[in-house]
């Protein structure tokens, strides 16, 4: 199994969709064969066509705010006494995180296909509180299915999804989490394909979903390119990009455009969701070695039992809280392009209060376990070692849940 | 020597009407009720469909996600379902056993094996939800070795040149979706709308039985009995549930239902 250099990651999967010739593809039920197939046509043409990216970044330049920014974060520098450490600021995007990327473009290609309505899952909320304000945008009916537990806990975004005049709809089968929600929205959209475009929230799904994600979310990196240059003169020699990894839309947007350099030069480090430092659940496939299987029209490492019963997760951070990941990072592991771990809720949390003790940012629960292990790993490593941490999402959204385990302080 | 599903189909064929196929999940509500479910319902029935429950099923409906959920709840393993068609097998007016799922679980038991275990407890069909054309080309011929059939699903929104590949490259069986939607939706096109598709999918080659699913109910089912066989999932799902909710015999009124159902394709 091997990466290809000069072709861009979301397509180098086969025929059938598949990345290393097991990872992704296409295990969904008749109906949706094909208005898949009518996506992927519509997404091959207009990937390539001037016009249509000229529109998407105008849209991502005027609507969403480019370039994020690139931040040294001097003080928590200071006080690791390590590595310089970096954040992409990518919360600054309008609405909060990079989930606005792939909504915007879901929608652009919605009104291309003449659909009406678009559908959505979301976990922590942002996916659906991005593809809501999308959809305002562009005149789209939208629908949001998400996990009654998740409808609890970020109550935030849910509001921000109603205000936007979409409907959320709970998910109350199974862990009533993100899997659970992803699941109905497919559903729905087996129901509804005619009439209905959908949004993948994330890099996973079938394999077109993954691809338009991939393309969408690429614009961190393309931002972070020019960034580096413009403050280092080059792409540094020593460059490490810390992620968090929950479906792994973030990750792949925050790492696609330095795919070939050598890892050497240029390290990606995705970090999982641990789950409590004391559950034996965890929403870590790949840090934990599970078992490939295939989960929500792709195969890819997933937890699951010995039947193939897909198992419940658990983590703090609703972002990250799904038993799957997305078939690139499956590749990514496996061509070993990437390092994958993991960092506990307790550790993420603990992360979070560190941040924001010394520095202006307040990033969510997600990225706060990115930051877990770029902040353990910079202490060891030489001053003119570049850590940066991809800060893809405000904390705002997590302000009960801050309030509860840390206090008001930090609320 | 034929296959027994199309042994089901001719002797339905014979008596001038269509095929009855019933889908109940393996193990709802529990691993012997759902034995006791298949035989007291055997002799009304032509081909028996068995769900394998799955607890992320992304083209089923309410109904039979609560019984799949019901079933793993209640402790159902993949083993136990090829115990449940091994011992329902050994009933003298035993029918074609059909096993539908999702192909994770197939998956992870290992293809060839899971085909040896099915041929050895006498599961003669299989339908795998998620895994359509072309991806399922080379499971097809594993399954021919068996003289299992993989039956293929065919949806409204098939095209005709997909139509014709997925036929030709199909069992002498395949599973028309009668519309858009999971498992046990409300009808929402006509009976006429649905056989006026159906014909074009038998004209294709009309020596393949074709069967139609989804939403069909007590009330629905006389106007499709035109087709060459007719199943009822959700609609008997639901009566499980019902019943458990109810206090009442599941397996009475699983057979009187049933027993309704084939009275009225007579």
């Amino acid at each position: 199994m091997k990466l290809k250099k000069g072709i861009p990651l979301i397509d180098q999967g086969n025929s059938l969709g598949f990345w290393g010739g097991k990872f992704g593809g296409n295990f969904v039920p008749e109906t949706l064969k094909k208005p898949i197939e009518d996506l992927e046509i519509l997404f091959n043409k207009l990937k390539k066509n001037k016009k249509f990216i000229a529109e998407r970044d105008k849209y991502f330049k005027n609507w969403i705010g480019t370039p994020t920014r690139f931040i040294k974060l001097e003080n928590l520098t200071k006080h690791v006494g390590g590595a310089q450490i970096w954040s992409k600021v990518v919360s600054d995007a309008n609405g909060g995180a990079h989930k606005i990327y792939n909504a915007t473009v879901h929608c652009l290609l919605a009104k291309r296909s003449g659909k009406k309505i678009i559908c959505g899952d979301t976990g922590a909320g942002y996916a659906g509180k991005m593809l809501s304000m999308a959809a305002k945008k562009f005149g789209l009916k939208c629908k949001i299915f998400m996990g009654a537990k998740d409808i609890k806990r970020q109550q935030p975004n849910v509001r921000a999804m109603k205000k936007n005049g979409a409907k959320v709809i709970p998910v109350y089968s199974g862990s009533q989490t993100l899997v659970d929600a992803v699941s109905e929205c497919m559903r729905f959209w087996v129901a509804n394909c005619d009439t209905t475009a959908m949004c993948v929230g994330s890099t996973v799904g079938p394999a077109v979903f993954v691809r338009i994600c991939g393309w969408s979310t690429s614009q961190i990196s393309r931002e972070l390119k020019v960034q580096l240059i413009e403050e280092f003169g080059s792409i540094p020699k020593k460059l490490k990009l810390y992620n968090c990894v929950g479906g792994g839309s973030s990750s792949f947007g925050f790492w696609n455009e330095f795919m070939d350099y050598d890892k050497k030069q240029c390290e990606f480090i995705g970090v999982e969701a641990g789950g409590p430092a004391k559950s034996k659940r965890h929403a870590a496939p790949l840090t934990y070695g599970s078992k490939i299987g295939i989960l929500h029209g792709a195969a890819q490492y997933v937890n699951q039992n010995s039947d193939g019963q897909i198992e419940e997760t658990e983590s703090i951070s609703a972002g990250l809280d799904y038993p799957g990941i997305s078939p690139l990072h499956c590749f990514l592991k496996d061509t070993k392009r990437a390092r994958y771990t993991a960092a506990s809720d307790e550790e993420a949390l603990k992360a979070y209060k560190l941040v924001t003790k010394y520095e202006k940012l307040r990033p969510s629960l997600e990225p706060s376990h990115a930051f877990s292990v770029a902040v353990r790993e910079a202490k060891k490593m030489s001053k003119n070692t570049i850590v940066v941490v991809n800060s893809c999402g405000d904390a705002y959204k997590d302000k009960n849940i801050l309030r509860n385990r840390l206090g008001k302080k930090y609320a | 020597m034929l296959n027994p599903i199309d042994l089901a189909f001719k002797k339905a064929k014979n008596e001038n009407r269509p095929a009855l196929l019933t889908y109940t999940v393996a193990g709802d509500s529990t691993k012997n009720q759902s034995l006791i479910i298949l035989n007291a319902i055997s002799k009304h029935v032509d081909i028996l469909e068995l769900g394998v429950p799955h607890n992320t099923p992304v083209a089923d409906g309410s109904q039979i996600q609560t019984s799949a959920y019901r079933a793993i709840k209640n402790g159902i393993k993949i083993e136990d379902i090829f115990w449940i068609v091994k011992k329902y097998k050994k009933n003298k007016n035993s029918k074609p056993i059909i096993l539908m799922g999702y192909y994770n679980m197939i998956f992870q038991y290992g293809e060839k094996k899971f085909l040896e275990k099915c041929k050895r407890v006498g599961v003669n069909g299989l339908i795998i939800v998620d895994l359509p054309w072309p991806e399922n080309k080379s499971f097809i011929k594993k399954c021919q070795k068996k003289s299992i059939y993989l039956i293929q699903l065919l949806s409204p929104t098939t095209s005709k040149v997909r139509l014709n590949k997925i036929i030709r490259d199909s069992h002498s069986m395949n599973y028309f979706i009668s519309m858009l939607s999971t498992t046990g939706g409300k009808l929402k096109v006509s009976s006429k709308k649905i056989m006026s598709n159906y014909f074009k999918i038998k004209k294709i080659n009309p020596k393949k039985n074709v069967v139609i699913g989804f939403g069909i109910t007590e009330k629905s089912i006389k106007s499709l009995k035109k087709a060459d066989g007719l199943v009822v999932g959700s609609a008997i799902c639901k009566e499980i549930s019902v019943s458990i909710q109810k206090r009442q015999n599941p397996v009475t009124n699983v057979a009187n239902l049933v027993k309704k159902l084939k009275y009225k394709i007579l």
